[in-house]
C-alpha cells in the first residue's frame, strides 16, 4: 500500500488529486514514478490513464525525480518589472542548474511558476512551502545556504 | 475630503487575529448566521440583489441573480464553490482576504447556501497558497466546534458543510467548469456551456460558483442592509471593491475602493507613484488577460459602464504599473509565455494561437517582421477571440489586442523595411 490513509474516503473523486499531492509530498524526491502511478491508480480506483492524465496535466505533480527543495521563481509581469529575470539567473548561477534542472546533491530543483499571488512584494520566490518576496540578488546565497545547511543537519 | 478607500469588507483585516474565531466574533462577526434562520430565502437573496452585487472573480454576474437560479432548481443536492484558485498574474487580493479574515468569508458561505438551500460547499483554493489554506482548515474547525458548520446550525434545522478542495497548479482551473472537473478528480479542461452550473456543475447538479471576495462582502450586505452598500460607489456600479496594485508603483497591496474612483488615483494617491520619478508606460487592468491602456488612459473611472464604454473589462481588479525603462513588446513577450504555458490544449485556437502569437512577436523584437505578419497577427487574435472554447483562450489576446490600438507605432517599428535598406545602400 502506497497510501497510508486509504479509506473509502480516499476513493471519491473529489479526494483524489488530494491523495496523490500527499503522497507525492511524502517522498523526498518530489514526483511519482510510472511503476508507483500504476499501484496508485489501482489503490484510487482509478485507470491508469487517467491518473497519468491528471499528474500530467497539473504543474505541481512531477513525474522525474526532483529535490528535497523546489524552488519556484515568478516571472510573470508584476515580479518581471521588478527584476525577477536578476533573481531567476543568480539563482541558476549560485546552483549551477538551469531552469527545470535539480542539483547534484538533490538538495534543489529550480522551477519557473506562473504568480504566486504576491506581486505586493515582488520579485517573489516559493522553496517548499515558505515565500520569499521584496528579493534583489544579493539575498539568494543566504537563502540557499540556509536550507543546504538545514539539509545536511538532517541527514 | 475625499476618500480614496474604504473598509466595508476589509475592517477586519489586520485588526483580528486570523486563527482565532473569537477574535472575529468580539467585532459581531456571526452575529448575522444566527438571525438570518429567521429570514426568507426569498428576502436574503432579494437583498443580495437590491444590493446590485456583481461577480469579483472577472465576469461581473450579477450575484442575486446567480444565487436565485439555484434556489429555484428542484434537483438535489446543490453545492457552493467558493472559487479561490486565485491566478490571474497581478491579482492578490483573495489572498489578502483568505489570510486576514476568513471567518468573513465563511460566513458569507453560510448565507449564500441558507438562501439557495445548499448543503456542502466547497472552497477550491491554488496549492501555492498553502498559509491560507492553514488559516482556513484552523478557520473551519473553530466554526464546526461553535456550530456555525455543521448539522442544525445554530438550532435552526439547517445543515451545512465547507470542505477546502487544493488545486495543483493549473491557471485554467479558475474557469468554472475545468475547476468543477478538477474537483471531480480529472485534468482541469473546460466543458461545454450551457448548461451552466448553476443548473449542472459538480456531479450534474446545481453549482453556485462564486469568488472569494464576493461571498465576503455578502455578510456586510445582509449585515448593514443593500442601502447602505449602495450609497457608496456610481449610479452604474455600486459598493467598493478590491484593487490589486502592483508593479512599478511605491505602495504596492490591496486597497478596497469605491467604484467611480480613477486608475491616476489609484496609482498616485493610494500607490504613492512611480519610483524615482520614472514615468508610466502603460498599465495593464485586470490581470494578464485584461487590456493595456497608455498613461493619457488613466482618467479613466472604475466602473462597469465606463469600462464597457471604453471597450474594456474589469477583469479581477488588478492594476500593473509598468514603468518607462520597459519595452512594450518585451512586456507582451512575458504575457504571451504565460498563456502558452497555461493553455490547456483542449480548443486548437487556444493551443495553437498562443503560440503562433508569439513566434510572431519574437519576429516583430527581433525586427525582421513584415506587413504580412502584422495582419496575420491581427487574424490569429480575432480568431481566438471569437472561436476560443472557454474564457482563456477568449481573453488571452485582450493585451495584445489593446497594445495595436494603443501602440501600435511599437509593432510598426518592429516591421523590416527593405525600402530603407536599399536607400541607405
Amino acid at each position: 500500500m502506497l497510501l497510508k490513509t486509504l479509506n473509502k474516503e480516499a476513493r471519491k473523486s473529489e479526494n483524489i488529486l488530494n491523495a496523490l499531492l500527499e503522497y507525492q509530498k511524502s517522498k523526498d524526491t518530489n514526483y511519482i514514478s510510472e511503476e508507483e502511478l500504476a499501484q496508485l491508480a489501482e489503490e484510487l480506483g482509478i485507470t491508469e490513464s487517467r491518473a497519468y492524465s491528471i499528474i500530467t496535466f497539473y504543474s505541481l505533480f512531477s513525474t522525474k525525480p526532483r529535490g528535497k527543495y523546489i524552488i519556484q521563481v515568478c516571472n510573470d509581469v508584476p515580479c518581471y518589472v521588478n527584476g525577477s529575470t536578476n533573481i531567476l539567473e543568480e539563482l541558476e548561477d549560485y546552483l549551477e542548474i538551469r531552469v527545470g534542472g535539480t542539483t547534484h546533491d538533490g538538495v534543489f530543483s529550480l522551477e519557473r511558476t506562473s504568480c504566486l499571488g504576491c506581486c505586493n512584494m515582488s520579485p517573489a520566490i516559493r522553496i517548499g512551502e515558505k515565500i520569499y518576496g521584496n528579493l534583489t540578488k544579493d539575498d539568494v546565497p543566504r537563502i540557499i545556504s540556509e536550507y543546504r545547511r538545514k539539509y545536511y543537519e538532517e541527514v | 475630503m475625499k476618500k480614496y478607500s474604504l473598509d466595508l469588507i476589509t475592517g477586519n483585516c489586520g485588526k483580528i487575529d486570523p486563527y482565532s474565531i473569537d477574535s472575529y466574533i468580539e467585532t459581531g462577526g456571526y452575529d448575522t448566521v444566527r438571525n438570518i434562520f429567521a429570514q426568507d430565502c426569498e428576502n436574503i437573496i432579494n437583498e443580495i440583489k437590491k444590493s446590485d452585487l456583481r461577480g469579483r472573480g472577472g465576469a461581473g454576474f450579477p450575484t442575486g441573480t446567480k444565487i436565485e437560479f439555484v434556489y429555484k432548481s428542484d434537483i438535489t443536492p446543490k453545492f457552493l464553490v467558493c472559487n479561490a484558485d486565485e491566478g490571474e498574474p497581478g491579482n492578490f487580493k483573495d489572498r489578502f482576504l483568505l489570510e486576514n479574515d476568513p471567518h468573513q468569508l465563511i460566513e458569507g458561505m453560510i448565507i449564500a447556501s441558507y438562501a439557495a438551500g445548499i448543503s456542502k460547499g466547497f472552497i477550491y483554493i491554488r496549492g501555492e497558497y498553502n498559509k491560507a489554506i492553514g488559516i482556513l482548515e484552523k478557520a473551519i474547525e473553530q466554526a464546526r466546534q461553535k456550530g456555525f458548520l455543521g448539522k442544525n446550525i445554530c438550532g435552526s434545522g439547517f445543515d451545512f458543510d465547507i470542505e477546502i478542495y487544493s488545486g495543483a497548479g493549473a491557471y485554467v482551473c479558475g474557469e468554472e467548469f475545468a475547476l468543477i472537473e478538477s474537483i471531480e478528480g480529472k485534468a482541469g479542461r473546460p466543458r461545454n456551456k450551457p448548461p451552466y452550473p448553476v443548473s449542472a456543475g459538480i456531479f450534474n447538479k446545481p453549482t453556485l460558483i462564486n469568488n472569494v471576495e464576493t461571498l465576503s462582502t455578502i455578510p456586510f450586505i445582509i449585515r448593514e442592509g443593500a442601502e447602505k452598500y449602495t450609497s457608496v460607489g456610481t449610479p452604474t456600479s455600486k459598493g467598493t471593491r478590491l484593487v490589486s496594485l502592483s508593479g512599478n508603483v511605491n505602495r504596492r497591496g490591496v486597497f478596497e475602493v469605491p467604484f467611480g474612483i480613477s486608475i491616476r488615483e489609484i496609482i498616485f494617491n493610494l500607490g504613492k507613484g512611480i519610483p524615482h520619478g520614472r514615468r508610466i508606460k502603460m498599465v495593464q487592468l485586470g490581470g494578464a488577460s485584461g487590456p493595456c491602456i497608455p498613461p493619457e488612459m488613466i482618467d479613466l473611472r472604475l466602473d462597469y459602464k465606463e469600462f464597457e464604454n471604453n471597450g474594456l473589462s474589469m477583469g479581477a481588479g488588478a492594476v500593473i504599473v509598468i514603468d518607462d525603462r520597459h519595452d512594450i513588446l518585451d512586456i507582451l513577450r512575458n504575457i504571451m509565455v504565460f498563456f502558452r504555458h497555461e493553455s490547456c490544449g483542449k480548443c486548437t485556437p487556444c493551443r495553437e494561437g498562443n503560440r503562433h502569437i508569439l513566434n510572431i512577436l519574437d519576429r516583430f523584437i527581433a525586427k525582421t517582421a513584415t506587413e504580412k505578419d502584422l495582419s496575420t497577427l491581427e487574424s490569429i487574435l480575432n480568431v481566438m477571440t471569437d472561436t476560443s472554447f472557454c474564457g482563456l483562450g477568449q481573453a488571452a489576446p485582450t493585451a495584445i489586442l489593446t497594445a495595436l490600438k494603443y501602440f501600435r507605432y511599437e509593432f510598426l517599428l518592429g516591421i523590416y523595411k527593405e525600402y530603407e535598406i536599399k536607400n541607405a545602400v
